[in-house]
């Protein structure tokens, strides 16, 4: 059976549904949008169940791709699809927050509503194949088709200044997408395969390896984002409605990281240990400049959005570590970072929901009559500033403790995000949640119903559980990073495989 | 019993009440809240008098046990466990009695407060991330609970969370303590880079191997270990509150009284200390170390004290008393006397949670008032937190007879440290003789501070009047616990203790008074009854390993024989600070207003604290601030955005019209351009390939 296809290709059968429900169904009726909702939200659930199939009949020790297929496709290229202990775990990461995302735009996504919830399934589709398609030009499809629906969704559904946001997000990708194709085209015609398990045993001359690294890297830096190339997050972020955000953060933004982690390190060795430094750099100018710009921000959403660029910068950092704990801690990061920022950004969108303002000056107060969101929103601020029992604390530590061993004053800088992600996150809690309702219009606003908490819950119980119990996640991903991490020491001839 | 089986409950007790009370306090109610919590700690309390003195008397011998693993990748390797030895059994009694006793006093001091399952879940988490803390087998453990401990805490500072005051200060304490923490990490970092581990039981063998190792960090060459115990002091200065970091605690008061008696006074910023003494093994192989430890120790006992002299709110005297007595338990460690540390940890615990419970029944009494300028005469209206009062000042100023060997706890455990800082100093210890001299003083400084408060309080003429209480009373909604939306409807309810229209000081509860009676024993007898297995002959069998001192430090020990004026300079200091504040506070009242009033140039900088909050604000906030502003203004819009995409779009607005329908939200064809893009260019890609 092929599984990864089906994973990958179920969501469409959502949307082959929601069509035949637009076609033949009254437009823009209630029912119409109504049943486009469920729809969604079922095959959402059909997915989630596939991915937890593929994960449970995941062998961990393997550390190959499994669940390979192969087949020849058209113009002399071949359907390749396989994961690895990495990749399986994005696509449950995938699978896991899309039915989050679907219900949390029950509510409050009124207009055209079967359109959106198309956009989003087919964003799953693309965004699920990005991480399963082991052939070059099926990755490059997967990964550039995946902007369509998100831009759509921030630029039809996004606030006011959407277009802006969305031409913005538009144009930084185009740019590196570009240099990626012509890079790709390269390594195909030079090597003459496009299957990316083929092309991670081919050693690259170095002096090649530098200028294809560079043209991944301006893809995949975009994708992250790194400084200096972030700027389109936070007006995304903005823009966009909640659950475009809580995709946007969650798992988008973990391609780059996915790429650099399948590309630059296997593929470009000695390129990636050229370019560690310049990667350090950046990723600890990150995490110090915007941990200290999202302390500046007035809007909920754009700090949150800045917040998560420092935590790229971890990422970043941790990947071009080049070590065990270095590869564990970005990966885990990633993952982490996909639970509490989409956690965060849901928490964003309930009262934005109930007041329609980001603004931070407009809140105060809420614990008063929202006891319960308050201590929602408290463990995610808790699991953002990366407390210990928190998924984010077990990222962070070892990020760190991997570049420390390549890297100290990359590490010293980036263990100084620890402070400032307190200072911006503590402050930001104080503002909205604590203190006495000063605002009137505060004075009826409700406390979290019962598909707010359903939606919350998953979230709070992944990210305590990831906390607690790390090695649940080690023990599926260490076998494909020791590989990793092998490979890439005997490239570059490390000190220690 | 099982001894694994006893330290589970003791450690997981605490946390199943946090979870019923918090997960569940408001459908069981108060008092069901109350009850789970308090029970689990009582329980907790006495399992772990139970361990203890197995430990002491029965011979039980230390062990790990692992209950699953945390975090395994290659060589680091972290379990969750419970590590038993010396160290740990005594923060076990004093973590567990005192938050028991807490627990209980809370009852009465909390009575009126509409969030009390809230409250306690808090108190009862902190027990528990507290003893996760004390007994953890590695470095990640460790810093689990260290980080816990500091949840807590803030949530606690907080807990009045629509104060302002109250919300600055939690932020304060988490971020200071991260500040720290910020050190921990890093020498967690360096622990493992040098040595391959965090497991303690095996990182320890192997450190005097790895003694002349260097490394470059930061720009400097190091030794390793002197690296990674100066980066994990850094740890331990912004949980203990020491020098430079210490600005969190006295504005931590801003928490409730139990709170500053458990948390910030007993327990949680002993932490420190705790963990210095843990990497004894460690530090003893770092001398540079062991003198910025010493040094910081002696600095922040000294400055504390000057600025705890001036104070006027009975709980910041307290809170920086308690500040300068970790600055004790410090140079103590710093000259090799760890056992001296713990022992005064101990001892402090009970005499320094016993000065705070106490200051809280007259602050309980006084209808919140904290201002001791506005208090007098209380001794005839709460005669038994006078008593209890009395006897922590008197144990924390260290009387007792020296050649006797008998006295109050906090004589024993002071002494201790002052006797090791002097032999240290003997021994060769460059800053020996520095923190000797600077105990002395600071025995002299304690002693005035804290009879002050004695009499500031309980002697002397009444400050205060039956309508100042009343007008008190009715306005503490503005600082005291009441979610507004409660308060209106609880007045009525909670003026049962009040109703009688004159409004006079009171005595509290039982369930107050208990807690204080059981820490006024342990005051008195706490340093009587264990200084031979702390410090004394049995020293080495208590503490069977757990404490390492290498063989040079050991020179004198067993015989103490001190010159005289060793013997007897702190308890005549201690004396004649009593006399001083008896002078200034009783026999001339009055004198201390004075003095203050001439505002000499001193007193302000005692008063102001060394002005360290202004300087932290003129220098680290406002830069803060002003780089954030600038990142994001200039950098990210000017420009980030304004050369880069704003620049472009610009750039195709002027080179054609098109770019006027670009703004006009027609986002499906931009989607389409996009799509015929990426399409166009990957057949133009295949196609070129197959060409």
């Amino acid at each position: 059976m092929p599984l990864l296809s089906l994973i990958t290709y179920a969501p469409l059968l959502g949307v082959a549904g929601i069509l035949l429900v637009r076609l033949f169904g009254k437009a823009d009726s209630a029912a119409g949008d109504n049943a486009s909702r469920w729809i969604a939200f079922a095959t959402t659930l059909v997915t989630l169940a596939l991915s937890v199939l593929l994960v449970a009949q995941f062998d961990p020790k393997n550390p190959g791709f499994q669940f390979v297929e192969e087949a020849p496709w058209f113009a002399g290229l071949y359907y390749r699809m396989g994961v690895d202990g990495i990749s399986v775990l994005f696509v449950l990461l995938t699978a896991f927050l899309m039915p989050l995302c679907i219900a949390a735009s029950w509510k409050s996504i009124e207009t055209r509503v079967p359109e959106y919830m198309m956009a989003f399934l087919l964003l799953e589709t693309l965004v699920i194949g990005v991480f399963c398609a082991l052939d070059l030009v099926l990755f490059y499809a997967f990964f550039e088709f995946g902007l369509v629906p998100m831009f759509l969704i921030i630029g039809i559904w996004g606030g006011q200044r959407r277009v802006y946001a969305a031409f913005k997000f538009f144009l930084y990708t185009l740019l590196g997408s570009v240099l990626m194709l012509a890079a790709i085209l390269f390594m195909i015609g030079t090597t003459g395969t496009s299957s990316i398990p083929e092309l991670m045993t081919h050693h690259f001359d170095p002096n090649v390896q530098t200028w294809l690294w560079l043209a991944f890297f301006a893809s995949f830096a975009v994708k992250m984002p790194m400084w200096p190339v972030h700027t389109w997050l936070p007006d995304a972020h903005v823009e966009a409605p909640t659950a475009g955000s809580v995709f946007l953060a969650g798992i988008l933004l973990k391609m780059g990281g996915y790429g650099f982690l399948r590309f630059s390190l296997p593929m470009f060795p000695n390129a990636s240990d050229l370019f560690a430094p310049l990667v350090f750099g950046l990723s600890a100018i990150a995490v110090v400049y915007t941990s200290l710009v999202a302390f500046r921000q007035t809007d909920v959403k754009k700090l949150i959005a800045y917040s998560s660029v420092a935590h790229m910068g971890l990422v970043t950092m941790g990947i071009f570590s080049g070590n065990a704990q270095g590869e564990q801690g970005a990966i885990y990061q990633m993952l982490s970072h996909g639970l509490i920022s989409g956690a965060l950004f849901l928490c964003v969108g309930v009262i934005y929901d109930r007041m329609h303002t980001r603004e931070i000056k407009f809140y105060g107060g809420l614990v008063t009559r929202m006891p319960v969101y308050a201590a929602v929103f408290m463990l995610f601020a808790m699991g953002n500033v990366g407390l210990p029992g928190t998924s984010g604390f077990v990222g962070e530590i070892l990020t760190m403790v991997g570049v420390y061993q390549v890297s100290t004053w990359t590490a010293i800088v980036a263990a100084s995000g620890v402070i400032l992600s307190a200072v911006y996150m503590l402050t930001l809690y104080r503002a909205v949640v604590f203190g006495t309702i000063t605002n009137p219009k505060l004075e009826t606003i409700t406390d979290l119903n019962w598909r707010e908490i359903a939606i919350f819950a998953p979230l709070i119980v992944g990210t305590l559980y990831l906390g607690l119990q790390p090695n649940s996640v080690f023990d599926l991903t260490s076998a494909s990073v020791d590989q990793l991490v092998q490979v890439y020491q005997a490239a570059i001839g490390g000190a220690h495989p | 019993m099982d001894p694994v089986a006893l330290v589970t409950v003791i450690l997981f007790g605490p946390l199943i009440g946090a979870l019923v009370a918090g997960l569940f306090g408001r459908q069981i109610g108060d008092k069901a809240a109350m009850t789970v919590t308090t029970g689990f700690l009582m329980l907790s309390a006495a399992l772990s008098w139970v361990v203890f003195s197995q430990w002491t008397w029965g011979g039980l011998e230390p062990f790990t046990h692992v209950y699953a693993p945390f975090i395994h990748v290659g060589e680091f390797q972290s379990n969750w466990a419970f590590r038993l030895d010396g160290l740990s059994a005594v923060m076990l009694v004093v973590v567990t009695t005192v938050s028991s006793l807490v627990h209980l006093y809370s009852w009465g001091y909390m009575a009126e407060d509409p969030a009390k399952p809230r409250f306690f879940a808090y108190l009862s988490l902190f027990t528990f991330a507290m003893l996760s803390l004390i007994s953890a087998a590695d470095f990640m453990q460790l810093f689990f609970g260290w980080e816990g401990v500091g949840l807590a805490s803030y949530l606690l500072i907080g807990f009045w969370h629509h104060k302002a005051t109250a919300n600055a200060a939690s932020i304060k304490a988490f971020v200071v303590n991260r500040v720290g923490d910020f050190g921990f990490a890093l020498g967690i970092m360096t622990v493992f880079w040098a040595f391959g581990t965090i497991d303690f039981a095996t990182l320890f063998p192997l450190i005097e191997a790895g003694v002349s190792r260097t490394w470059e960090f930061a720009g400097q060459d190091w030794q390793l270990v002197e690296l990674a115990c100066v980066l994990l002091f850094v740890g331990a200065m912004g949980k203990s509150a020491q020098f430079f970091l210490h600005t969190w605690l006295p504005d931590a008061m801003e928490g409730p009284t139990p709170v500053s008696a458990l948390i910030h006074a007993a327990t949680m910023v002993t932490a420190g200390v705790y963990m210095v003494c843990l990497l004894s093994p460690m530090f003893e192989y770092a001398p540079v170390a062991k003198n910025i430890v010493t040094v910081i120790g002696a600095v922040t006992a000294l400055f504390a004290a000057t600025v705890g002299l001036t104070q006027n709110d009975i709980k910041r005297v307290i809170a920086y008393s308690t500040c300068s007595q970790l600055g004790y338990m410090f140079f103590a460690a710093g000259v090799g006397a760890y056992d001296a540390a713990m022992f005064h940890l101990f001892t402090h615990a009970f005499f320094k949670a016993l000065l705070f419970l106490g200051a809280g029944s007259v602050i309980h009494g006084m209808a919140h008032e904290q201002d001791m300028r506005r208090y007098g005469h209380l001794m005839p209206y709460m005669k038994w937190t006078f008593v209890v009062m009395t006897i922590g000042t008197i144990a924390i100023t260290g009387l007792g007879i020296p050649y006797l060997e008998w006295g109050f706890a906090g004589f024993y455990s002071k002494d201790a440290i002052i006797h090791a800082a002097y032999e240290a100093g003997g021994a060769g210890h460059p800053m020996g003789y520095f923190a000797f001299a600077v105990g002395i003083l600071v025995a002299g400084l304690t002693a005035f501070y804290s009879w002050r408060v004695a009499f500031f309080t309980f002697n002397g003429t009444a400050r205060w009047t039956s309508e100042d209480l009343e007008h008190h009373w009715h306005n503490r909604d503005h600082d005291h616990g009441h979610d507004d939306a409660h308060a209106v409807h609880d007045h009525s309810h909670s003026e049962h203790a009040h109703s009688d229209h004159e409004y006079k000081p009171h005595e509290s509860p039982w369930t107050m008074r208990i807690p204080l009676i059981v820490l006024a024993i342990g005051a008195i007898g706490a340093g009587f009854a264990f200084h031979h297995q702390f410090i004394g002959e049995h020293s080495s069998e208590f503490w069977r390993g757990a404490i390492f001192k290498l063989p040079a430090e050991h020179a004198a020990e067993g015989g103490h024989s001190f010159p005289v004026w060793v013997m007897v300079t702190p308890i005549l200091v201690s004396v004649l600070g009593l006399l001083v504040a008896a002078y200034m506070y009783i026999w001339r009242e009055g004198t201390g207003a004075k003095l203050a009033a001439k505002q000499g140039l001193l007193y302000v900088f005692f008063y102001n604290k060394w002005f360290f909050d202004e300087l932290y604000n003129a220098t680290f906030v406002r830069a803060a601030k002003w780089l954030g502003d600038l990142f994001w203004k200039g950098g990210d819009q000017k420009i980030i955005d304004g050369y880069g995409p704003d620049g472009v779009a610009a750039l195709s607005v002027r080179f054609g019209k098109g770019a006027g329908r670009l703004q006009s939200g027609y986002v499906y064809h931009y989607a389409f351009v996009m799509l015929l893009g990426v399409a166009g260019l990957l057949t133009f890609a295949l196609w070129a390939w197959a060409a």
